[in-house]
């Protein structure tokens, strides 16, 4: 594997040469919060930043993205014909990525690139986007990033990952769009590959050794569902919740939507927009019924998706890489850490006599 | 009023023991610095679990709504004023209820404190008027009155207004507040500047519903941007939606809203929507000299008519 180093002194100059090939995002500050944003030109991703208060999904998989346009205006000739939104699929970077959401959307990727469907809107756009990473050197005391199948320094779903080492980054170039994009800044000081492997492993080594939360997930795949389903705790566990979006919306890894058509006069669009298992409607039949009309329901679906229905299906652990968002965002403080050691450690047995 | 818990914990005890109610509604220790989680009780062993300080700012009016049993709930100014408007609009009987009054000084608001710090705030310690953090490398003190919530450093209503015990002796309400500020800047703006104002106000907005979720007053069993059939509301990002849903939300709090911050507080983007609800809040005072919730025996003034009523916003 190739490793380039760059002096921070380089750095601008390198975005200023890549924002000509690419269009570049990166987190910015925004009162009190960092989001990712498109940079402006001479505008510089904040590489000091911690985390994003929402995960970059939205430069994949946008909040409200449009489908279709059409005419409902009878004397053109295409009325009522679905006509294909204009997109943009030109290469994009994003500066700055921390891995365990680049590693994100690895696994909404399951979800949108399967071998009998692929969704065009998000392959493209995925597949238009060079991920640039950042080691992640001090972690929240809320991350669990590495029980959760993913770290501060993990290289999948990356193109490059960048340590941070004061005056410069180490490069590792993780695949040909990295390479690509290195060849593009003019980032050339190549090093020696060894050394470097050895160095970014010591600040693997430290920032893991920096993550203060894990959940147990070893036992979530022998579970029962229908136990952990009709387990007793979810009632004490939904209790606070209420069923607002925020964790649905601050995910990295929620990818469930809804289609919309909406019209103002004659036009139309069909949006695809975000949507949320915590609402009433995401289940609201058109018969009027609503299998999860109970906000118990719908808190327990959010959480047997993440941790049993997608281990399940996918065997290859959890739908979460620990970012710690909506344990932070969570306006009534529900955990997903408390939530996952509820369900991995339950036992049906034991709780087979309802306590005294 | 970290020493109210052994108050409180005695009282849920005692009440669950007896018999008098089936459940206790309150806090439980958050899992994060600055976040006290709802939670309820029905054992009489594990009311050790509850605890009270100043991030209990959540408002619990909003655990009553529709349930049967017969419930203790912790209540502060704001959310002893929801549960008489509650009451008043038979979302669960007074005779359900007991209620033990927590005279509130004012809940500190982790935005404001994380956004003075730099680092991750790892520990909070409260003395009585100040509020020691700390993370890595650093520590920092403030004043409490610093860091209150907005709605709290304009609280006059700290002590509840309906209990059947306290678990402290009523506090002093705070004097000659100045409730309306924003409000009235916000009014003296020309039409153009308002509705740029609300523009960028709502421009971060991600349709999350928080705001509306976390307000005791919003139950309706179907909310306006939820109807399907027909749908009223666009369900993008869309400007235009978004400003339909905070602006008819607000009205529908009309003469309701305690200014409890609840939707503030649960907003995950920062949003300050409660000038909304406090402009309608002001009107209700000038027009009708209503204040929301304080008391059992009288009419919010929009389910009401009087000969007097002022007419000064027909045109």
């Amino acid at each position: 594997m190739k490793f380039v180093k760059i002096d921070k002194k380089e750095w601008a100059a390198g975005l200023d040469r890549l924002s000509a090939a690419y269009r570049l995002f990166g987190p910015v500050k925004e009162g009190n919060f960092h989001e990712f944003k498109a940079l402006d030109a001479q505008e510089r991703p904040d590489m000091a930043y911690v985390n994003t208060r929402r995960s970059p999904k939205a430069l994949i998989y946008p909040q409200s993205e449009k489908m279709f346009e059409f005419s409902l205006d009878q004397t053109r000739a295409d009325h009522h014909i679905l006509r294909e939104a204009g997109k943009d699929y030109t290469a994009r970077a994003v500066i700055g990525i921390r891995p365990c959401d680049a590693d994100a959307f690895r696994l909404v990727q399951k979800n949108f690139d399967t071998p009998e469907y692929r969704d065009p809107y998000w392959v493209q756009a995925y597949e238009a986007t060079t991920l640039v990473g950042l080691g992640c050197s001090s972690p929240c005391s809320t991350c669990f990033c590495t029980t959760a199948g993913s770290g501060p320094f993990h290289e999948a779903g990356l193109d490059l990952l960048l340590a941070d080492e004061g005056s410069g980054y180490l490069v590792k170039v993780l695949s040909p769009k990295g390479e690509a994009l290195v060849q593009a800044a003019g980032w050339s000081d190549a090093t020696a590959a060894e050394a470097a492997e050895r160095r970014l492993q010591d600040l693997r080594g430290e920032a893991e050794a920096r993550i203060v939360s894990r959940v147990p997930t070893a036992k979530l795949k022998d579970q029962k569902t229908n136990h952990l389903f009709d387990a007793p705790f979810w009632q004490e566990v939904a209790f606070s919740c209420i069923n607002c979006g925020t964790c649905t919306y601050v995910c990295p890894t929620c990818w469930c939507f809804d289609l919309q058509d909406e019209v103002s006069g004659k036009d139309g669009i069909r949006y695809r927009n975000w949507d949320s298992c915590m609402f009433p409607l995401f289940t609201h039949h058109g018969s009027g019924h609503n299998p999860r009309s109970q906000k118990t329901q719908r808190v327990r679906q959010r959480f047997m998706h993440k941790l049993k229905y997608f281990v399940d299906k996918y065997d290859n652990g959890i739908q979460c890489v620990g970012c710690g968002r909506c344990i932070r965002l969570c306006p009534v403080n529900i955990d997903i850490r408390r939530v996952c050691n509820l369900m991995n450690h339950f036992d049906a047995t034991a709780c087979a006599i309802p306590a005294a | 009023m970290t020493g109210y818990i052994e108050k409180i914990r005695e009282i849920a005890a005692r009440l669950l023991t007896d018999g008098t109610v089936e459940m206790v509604i309150g806090f439980r220790k958050g899992t994060v610095p600055m976040m006290n989680e709802p939670f309820f009780v029905k054992n009489p062993l594990e009311v050790a679990t509850l605890v009270w300080d100043s991030n209990c700012g959540i408002n619990l009016a909003n655990y009553l709504t529709d349930r049967k049993e017969k419930i203790a709930v912790l209540a502060k100014g704001c959310d002893s004023r929801n549960i008489v408007t509650h009451i008043i609009e038979n979302k669960i009987k007074r005779e359900q209820l007991y209620i033990i009054g927590v005279p509130c000084k004012g809940m500190i608001d982790r935005q404001r404190i994380a956004g003075r710090v730099d680092g991750e705030i790892l520990k909070v310690v409260e003395a009585e008027e100040r509020v020691v953090v700390s993370g890595r490398g650093f520590e920092k003190t403030f004043d409490k009155a610093d860091v209150l919530q907005a709605n709290c450093r304009l609280c006059i209503h700290r002590n509840p207004v309906l209990y059947d015990e306290l678990a402290a002796e009523l506090v002093s309400e705070q004097q000659d507040v100045d409730r309306y500020v924003e409000e009235r800047r916000i009014e003296a703006m020309d039409v153009q500047q308002r509705w740029a104002y609300f523009d960028e106000l709502l421009a971060s907005c991600i349709r999350c519903y928080a705001c509306r979720n976390a307000c005791p007053l919003c139950y309706c069993p179907t909310c306006f941007v939820d109807e399907s059939r027909p749908q009223w509301v666009g369900k993008s990002i869309d400007p235009i939606d978004t400003r339909t849903f905070h602006f008819l939300r607000a009205y529908h709090c009309a003469g309701r809203c305690t200014d409890c911050g609840a939707c503030e507080r649960a907003c995950p983007v920062g949003i300050n929507m409660r000038v909304f609800t406090k402009k309608l809040e002001k009107d209700c005072l000038e027009l009708y000299g209503w204040e929301a919730g304080m008391s059992l025996d009288q009419r919010p003034p929009l389910d009401t008519y009087k000969v007097d009523d002022p007419e000064i916003f027909i045109k």
